[in-house]
């Protein structure tokens, strides 16, 4: 490694941040492509992943929604997979 | 029946015409008769990147408003035999492109040739969208860089519920990642994304990885497609993708950096 190298090795890498953005980004845009449902769900899955994360680590899919319609009524269903040593 | 390829990637100056004209002058010296349609109205740039500019009298959209026949518009390329460019018009009108007029050509172009590259324009706008909807294959144009990831996606999302196949609930368009302006270099600092992060992150076939290269501009000053600048890494990365999309298993080149001097390893970047 030369000298500059070693410098930049001191912060986190850009690439391996752009590709952790880019990863929760295009999941986020999919996801909105395919429920159909309102604008904010994705924004209100990454929030409650954030909440549920300062209790404990979870992977990104451990928050699943999804929205259903019954008569008059959304529903909207919310699961959250805790990992197994906090069953 | 023709194959219909459209190039296309979102974000704009990814390198959509320089391989569409690579890709077209390929496909014709593998033996197919081939047409590079420029789709990119208002902008016309193929007939440039394939050194014909003087030589377009008409162009896709005479084709259709009928002021002119395909035989009229299309010309015929000197170097390659059976390839053919339709330029694109440089009328400012965004609805010269009619959904009916753009169903014709295809038509009319799917009886004489084997594949029709259509070289689609930056953004979601009609444009795009026309170049994208008649497509039997696409190939998605990527630069390693987050902005361009993120609109291959989209445009990713927009074959698979948008295009005719999708409405007409056929098979599905088939989708290539082409990884453009790669710096291996760059790549092993950490700087840029790597062609697996690429990969990973569309999950779609990857069809070739183009250096990022001098020889492009060289070329595009000349009016040469780089495909025929056989001993350019750029033109050897083209000549691999082309027989990689005919069915052919070429090994993966131009993705290792090169080694460096003393000089380069103690100050280099
Ligand atoms: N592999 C490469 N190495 C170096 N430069 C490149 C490479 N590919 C493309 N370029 C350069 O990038 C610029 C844009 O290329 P090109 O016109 O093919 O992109 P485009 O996607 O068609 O753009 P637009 O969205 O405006 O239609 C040109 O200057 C071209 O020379
Ligand atoms: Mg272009």
């Amino acid at each position: 490694m030369n000298l500059l190298g070693y410098f930049r090795s001191q912060r986190k890498r850009s690439a391996k941040v752009a590709k952790e953005r880019l990863q929760i980004l295009v999941a986020r845009e999919r996801a909105g492509a395919h429920t159909g449902g309102p604008d904010y769900l994705p924004a209100l899955q990454e929030e409650l992943l954030d909440v549920i994360r300062k209790y404990v680590e979870v992977d990104r899919d451990a928050v699943q929604i999804q929205l259903e319609k019954e008569g008059d009524y959304d529903i909207l269903e919310l699961n959250i997979t805790l990992p197994d040593s906090h069953r | 029946m023709a194959r219909i390829v459209v190039v296309t990637s979102g974000k704009g100056g990814v390198g959509k015409t320089t391989t569409s004209a690579a890709l077209g002058t390929g496909l014709a010296r593998a033996g197919h008769r081939t047409v590079v349609v420029d789709f990119d109205v208002g902008l016309r740039n193929l007939d440039l990147i394939m050194g014909c500019e003087r030589r377009v009298v008409y162009d896709f959209v005479n084709v259709i408003n009928q002021e002119a026949t395909l035989n009229q518009a299309m010309i015929k390329d000197k170097r390659v035999d059976g390839l053919y460019i339709l330029a694109a018009s440089q009328t400012r009108d965004k609805d010269a492109l009619t959904d009916e007029g753009v169903a014709r050509v295809m038509e009319e172009l799917a009886r004489d040739f084997d594949y029709i590259v259509c070289d689609s324009p930056a953004g979601i706008e009609r444009g795009a969208m026309m170049a994208m909807y008649h497509a039997d294959e696409a190939i998605v144009v990527t630069n390693p860089e987050v902005s361009s990831v993120r609109d291959s996606d989209r445009v990713l999302g927009i074959l698979s519920s948008k295009s005719r196949r999708a409405e007409e609930g056929r098979e599905p368009v088939r989708e290539h990642l082409l990884l453009t302006r790669y710096s291996p270099e760059r790549v092993k600092q950490g700087d840029m994304l790597s062609v697996e992060d690429v990969r990973e992150i569309l999950g779609i076939d990857l069809l070739g990885v183009i250096p990022e290269s001098k020889a492009v501009l060289n070329a595009s000053n000349a009016g040469v497609p780089v495909i025929l600048e056989e001993d350019t890494d750029a033109g050897q990365a083209y000549q691999d993708a082309v027989a990689r999309f005919l069915g052919e298993d070429r090994p993966h080149r131009f993705l290792e950096a090169q080694k460096k001097g003393l000089f380069g390893r103690l100050f280099g970047s």
